[in-house]
């Protein structure tokens, strides 16, 4: 079976390096498949679970926004924070994002919507991964 | 002549710095691993994005950064990575002597510059000096944490993005082994383009998802980024190795001076022993 080459690195570790015969992720334009032998692609990544199988194997992480790129033989996540999805605490998530609504509404926040926007699809990427990966379990 | 409790003084104060100095070259010992172990955790992440722009670099995209092009330079910016704390030798007073002969040589051709600062060294310095600092980030701290370069990052951008800034240099400490750090001025906008004659120019081109021209931004503001927050982690690498050695030149240098004061010390007390011999024997002989 062929199998393409999977790097997913964040700015502060790599965390996976290795083969697979094909990679789910979430784009910035939807979710997207990876098989060996895929144009060229270069798209943003959105914060999501990133899936590689590996015959039957199959590996979750998660990834915060970033980029992808591909090549036929070579895939690569550009995360600025990647976690394997088997280390996240959905507790944790879910006060994230419980935090992240609460700054939308809060108008006397400092901080800007667009941000808060963001932390919460952040962590409500996070969640939905975590159940996906219970799912599978 | 000094006498013995003189003497003695001075050698208990010399005997606690050096105690001092031998904690912290202790301590800089232990850092220097935890920073020498995050500057190779942060290395992939570096190479692959290096990789991927080395790759869009190839491709015959349809359109081409201003990252990339060399227009006429009228203002150069230096982005100079510096520590915080000092007693790390001549770390960052090497580094800032580069920097200054490189913008002297800049302002012969013409250009003006001006400074963007990480470190409260290279803030100091620069203040004293006098120039034009346009950004500055300082206390870092041990674990430096990438969003806190974003700020500055975007300031120097935004002034090349406006024409402000024609050429931007990357300055820091490089990271070569414990006993050697070379101050470095890089070159870091316009970036350097790789001749790679292995290549044969290809016809190929990304799918670009969403528009090419917003994702090579996002990207390459990244990869700047990226190669700043390298700079910041190997010059805080260097900083505890300079650190350890200077520590460990000042213990050595307390003990030198110890030895010497210790055989003033026994010269004093002997002195003054020989003294009161004498006197009293002098005054057994007037009885």
């Amino acid at each position: 079976m062929s199998t393409i080459k999977v790097s997913i690195v964040s700015s502060s570790e790599e965390i996976y390096s290795g083969e697979g015969t094909m990679v789910f992720a979430t784009g910035s334009l939807g979710e997207i498949g990876i098989a060996p032998g895929h144009t060229p692609l270069l798209t943003g990544l959105a914060p999501g679970p990133v899936r590689v199988q590996n015959g039957d194997d199959e590996k979750t992480f998660f990834c915060s926004g970033g980029f992808i790129e591909i090549q036929p033989d070579l895939v690569t996540f550009l995360s600025d924070r990647a976690e394997r999805a088997e280390s996240m605490d959905e507790a944790e998530a879910i006060k994230a994002q419980e935090l992240a609504e609460k700054n939308m509404h809060d108008k006397e926040s400092e901080l800007d919507y667009t941000k808060a926007a963001a932390q919460l699809a952040e962590a409500a990427a996070r969640i939905k991964t975590i159940q996906k990966l219970r799912k599978n379990k | 002549m000094a006498n013995t409790k003189e003497v003695r003084k001075q050698i208990a104060s010399i005997k606690s710095t050096q105690k001092i100095t031998s904690a912290m070259e202790m301590v800089a010992a232990s850092k220097i691993k935890k920073t020498q172990n995050e500057m190779q955790l942060g290395r992939p992440y570096s190479e692959k994005i290096k990789e991927v722009i080395s790759h869009i670099a190839n491709s015959s995209s349809e359109y081409s950064h201003p990252f990339y092009e060399h227009r006429e330079t009228k203002k150069a910016c230096f982005l100079v990575v510096s520590s915080d704390k000092g007693l790390c030798g001549g770390l960052n007073i090497n580094l800032f002597k580069q920097v200054i002969s490189k913008s002297a040589e800049l302002k012969e051709q013409g250009i003006e510059s001006n400074f963007a600062l990480i470190g409260l060294k290279a803030a100091s310095f620069f203040k004293s000096v006098g120039g034009d600092v346009v950004a500055n980030v300082q206390k870092l701290g041990d674990k430096p944490d990438p969003d806190a370069l974003i700020g500055l990052t975007k300031t120097v951008l935004d002034l090349h993005r406006n024409g402000e800034v024609d050429q931007v240099y990357l300055c820091g400490n490089g990271f070569v082994n414990t006993m050697t750090q070379e101050p470095k001025v890089e070159q870091l906008i316009p970036l350097p383009t790789e001749e790679t004659d292995e290549l044969t120019p290809t016809h190929w081109d990304y799918i670009y998802e969403p528009e090419a021209q917003e994702l090579l931004e996002g990207l390459m503001t990244r990869y700047i980024e990226s190669l700043i927050y390298h700079a910041v982690i190997e010059n805080s690498a260097c900083e505890q190795a300079a650190k350890m050695l200077a520590m460990k030149n000042a213990t050595e240098n307390a003990g030198d001076l110890i030895k010497e004061l210790e055989l003033l010390y026994n010269n004093v007390r002997q002195a003054a022993i020989t003294q009161e011999l004498s006197e009293i024997v002098g005054g057994a002989a007037a009885v």
